[in-house]
């Protein structure tokens, strides 16, 4: 997924409770998601979605499922 | 009884300024029962009829739905579980800029019944597309008031709001979705094995269905946990009813919601800052350098202070000991209680300027960003981001640093903390390691070209780094296992902070630490002057001895004295005799005690420091019954390692004791340090003789 670009969320992956924390925040299947930036040593990401800004690790960015 | 209103909300919604507009100073802080949560009170007249009205803070939270005890808080606190008192009215914090996220929690507490009022902050942030107060009102049903925290504007109409709303009856509960054929059948049973004193509610049974999974840590009676597990036997199940549950709210938030999250003034500042503060390059650099600035301020502009106080405390000392004349019972108040008194409220200019510096990095979004920057160092050794603080602090001292553990929000993170933050250098460590270095290493002594004593000082540095991270690897990988290592962290706008919650914030530390660590330090003080002190010897033994030789003999001869010889065989091993262990034990006081019990110990006079000549001559020239010398520097080696490592602290395992709220913690932290030492020690030691050194 390219840095800055909007993304809309297909479906979203991972351990129940980790799934389920990333759906609470917001990042539900259809709500426009951006990778807007990398933390200095690579990991974590910083996601914008729904105007807030929510850092994950990439491990679990992986299970966000998205499309252009 | 006095009525009970929770204000409650997400994160970084101005909850807590709002609340110390709301009660003013007449906050106070409590423990939540079984996890080391605060809550704080504070009671408030809203007159028109209601009275006095008790509020309480609830933590912040982005969902009711809880998987671990802390999270359990929040759910325990609206709805009166868990033996807390229930309230009658929730005031819900909403950011304006951040509003359909913010909502999704109302409209939990809709479906709970909750007796709600939303107070809408930030709107001010949210400039021009903000929501108005009245357009969210219509939209979610319940009455709404626009607050801004920093400025107090509108708490007085949500205080006139919050006497009207606890008049009136709570509304019925409202779900916002209609739940699947197969959802309504599992929230219908599970329903059933609510417990009896629990309010029986679908919304209730849906947050049992939708918080029971594997591995999550919730106090609930086991036939609710039985009922879920046998509707959704598994987390693939249990994935499908999240779904359901958290996209129909926010479907139903979307189709509502005209504004969507505007982009306003705040995010732009935010971003140039961001820009800065978490680049590559620039973000490293000014996070050293904000940390640089933090630690001088603990280590060096502390000191005029700590000075003070020990002036202060010996000048009482001395003004008592005068009135009451040279009696046992002086020495008790002297050397015990006032010393003692001291050495807690020594401890107060770096606890107060510490979390000064946490309040700032905390209420200004920054402490996200030391998360976000640090996450990867510390992840790999099993430590929370945000344990870089107090790591670092404890290169001043442990005690505010273990303090400094609260900004995590598990327990799991914070226990792993404590437990390795006490193994760094602290600066109580100091004046030891330089009477060792000093006494034991001749200045002129050079290896690879390298002054010695120079090195050895830096040498402990890194030694104590790298024995914590190692450790905080070690305790991550066996007894304080994650159960679950993700990250998820919002990286909120900047903001302001507001020096008066700051403040707050810091009296509300402080006097904690006062009370309930401050107790046990004294307590332990005075214990410790008993052993040193008891029993007396009579004018007889010390016939014929000058004042300094009499302090050493009476010391010898005390329960410390014949401690220090019983623990002989325990530590010959490690190249110490009787003296060093006497030593050891009153530094159990403070680490730089050992200086002084030493000179005691060598007669050569009480106020000896790292630096007098006396007490280094006295080492240096120190012969075994062989008249080979006692301190060789394999001793002064195996002494260093020993310090660094032991956990020779009582105000430490006061705090720790604390925090954790029981004697289980401290008591393994006390046993694996002192361990450590012991082994490291000894393996040293040891195989320094068998290489032929020493």
């Amino acid at each position: 997924m390219p840095l800055r670009t909007p993304c809309t969320i297909v479906r979203v992956e991972g351990p129940r409770a980790v799934r389920r924390r990333l759906l609470e925040l917001g990042l539900t299947p259809g709500a426009t998601i951006a990778v807007v930036g990398v933390s200095p040593l690579g990991d974590p990401l910083e996601l914008s979605v729904r105007g807030a800004r929510i850092s994950v690790r990439k491990k679990e960015a992986l299970g966000i499922e998205v499309t252009r | 009884m006095s009525l009970r209103v929770a204000l409650a909300g997400n994160p970084n919604t101005g909850k807590t300024s709002l609340f110390n507009r709301l009660t003013g100073s007449q906050a106070r802080v409590g423990n939540y029962a079984g996890v080391t949560v605060e809550l704080a009170e504070g009671d408030i007249q809203l007159g028109e009829g209601v009275g006095k009205v008790t509020v309480v803070d609830v933590p912040g939270t982005y969902s009711l739905t809880a998987r671990s005890r802390e999270e359990q808080v929040a759910i325990d606190c609206l709805l009166g579980l868990s033996g807390v008192a229930r309230p009658e009215l929730v005031v819900c914090c909403v950011d304006a800029t951040n509003l359909s996220r913010n909502l999704y929690f109302v409209l939990q507490a809709q479906e709970l019944g909750l007796n709600l009022l939303v107070a809408l902050t930030m709107g001010d942030e949210a400039g021009m597309d903000a929501v108005s107060a009245e357009a969210l009102s219509a939209l979610i049903e319940c009455p709404v008031v626009s607050v801004i925290a920093r400025t107090g504007e509108g708490v007085p109409q949500l205080r006139l709001a919050m006497a009207s709303a606890l008049q009136a009856a709570p509304p019925a509960p409202r779900f916002r979705f209609a739940p699947s054929s197969l959802l309504a059948e599992r929230i219908a049973r599970v329903r059933e094995a609510l417990p009896n004193d629990w309010p029986n509610s679908d919304a209730l049974a849906l947050w049992a269905l939708m918080s029971v999974g594997e591995g999550d840590e919730l106090s609930i009676p086991a036939s609710l946990r039985a009922a879920v597990r046998r509707e959704v036997p598994s987390d693939e199940d249990g994935k499908l009813l999240d779904d359901e549950c958290v996209c129909a709210r926010y479907a139903w938030i979307d189709a509502h919601l005209l504004t969507q999250a505007p982009a306003n003034e705040r995010r732009v500042l935010t971003e140039r800052l961001d820009a800065v503060l978490i680049h590559p390059v620039w973000g490293f650099l000014s996070f050293l350098g904000i940390q640089l600035l933090v630690f001088q301020s603990l280590f060096s502009w502390s000191d005029p202070a700590i000075a003070l106080v020990e002036v202060c405390f010996g000048a009482l000392g001395n003004q008592v000991s005068a009135l009451l004349g040279d009696n046992l019972f002086s020495q008790l108040m002297v050397e015990g209680v006032i010393a003692g008194a001291g050495s807690v409220v020594v401890f107060l200019p770096q606890i107060l300027l510490l979390f000064f510096f946490i309040g700032l990095m905390e209420d200004s979004g920054y402490m996200a960003r030391v998360a976000y920057l640090m996450d990867r160092i510390m992840k790999s050794m099993g430590l929370h981001g945000r344990a870089f603080v107090p790591m670092m602090s404890g290169f001043a001292c442990a005690v505010p640093a273990i303090l400094a553990t609260r900004t995590m929000e598990r327990q799991r993170d914070r226990l792993l903390t404590m437990m390795v933050v006490p193994l760094m250098t602290c600066s109580a460590r100091l004046p030891v390691y330089t009477l060792i270095i000093s006494a034991m290493f001749a200045p002129s002594a050079r290896v690879l070209g390298l002054p010695v004593q120079g090195g050895l000082m830096v040498a402990m540095y890194v030694f104590s780094v790298l024995m914590a991270l190692i450790a905080a690897w070690v305790l991550s990988k066996t007894i304080l296992r994650a159960s679950s290592s993700a990250l998820i962290l919002e990286l909120p706008p900047y903001r302001v902070p507001r020096l008066i919650d700051i403040g707050r914030m810091m009296w509300q530390r402080t006097r904690s630490f006062l009370r309930e660590a401050g107790t046990v330090i004294l307590a332990c003080s005075v214990a410790i002057w008993f052993l040193l002190t008891f029993p007396r010897l009579d004018e007889q033994q010390l016939a014929g001895l000058d004042a300094e030789q009499r302090a050493g003999k009476e010391l010898a001869e005390s329960y410390g004295g014949q401690l220090g010889h019983a623990i002989e065989p325990a530590i010959a091993p490690l190249g110490f005799d009787w003296k060093i262990g006497v030593g050891i034990i009153g530094a159990f006081a403070a680490r730089e005690v050992f200086v002084a019990t030493m000179g005691v110990v060598y007669s050569a006079g009480e106020d000896q420091d790292e630096e007098s000549e006396t007490l280094r001559d006295k080492l240096r020239t120190e012969s075994k019954a062989d008249g080979t010398p006692a301190y060789t520097p394999l001793v002064g080696l195996s002494l260093l390692v020993f310090f660094a490592l032991a956990c020779q602290c009582m105000s430490t395992l006061a705090v720790v004791k604390r925090e954790t709220q029981g004697y289980r913690w401290p008591l393994f932290l006390f046993a694996y340090m002192t361990g450590l030492a012991w082994l490291m020690s000894f393996g040293l030691y040891q195989g320094g003789l068998l290489l032929g050194f020493g």
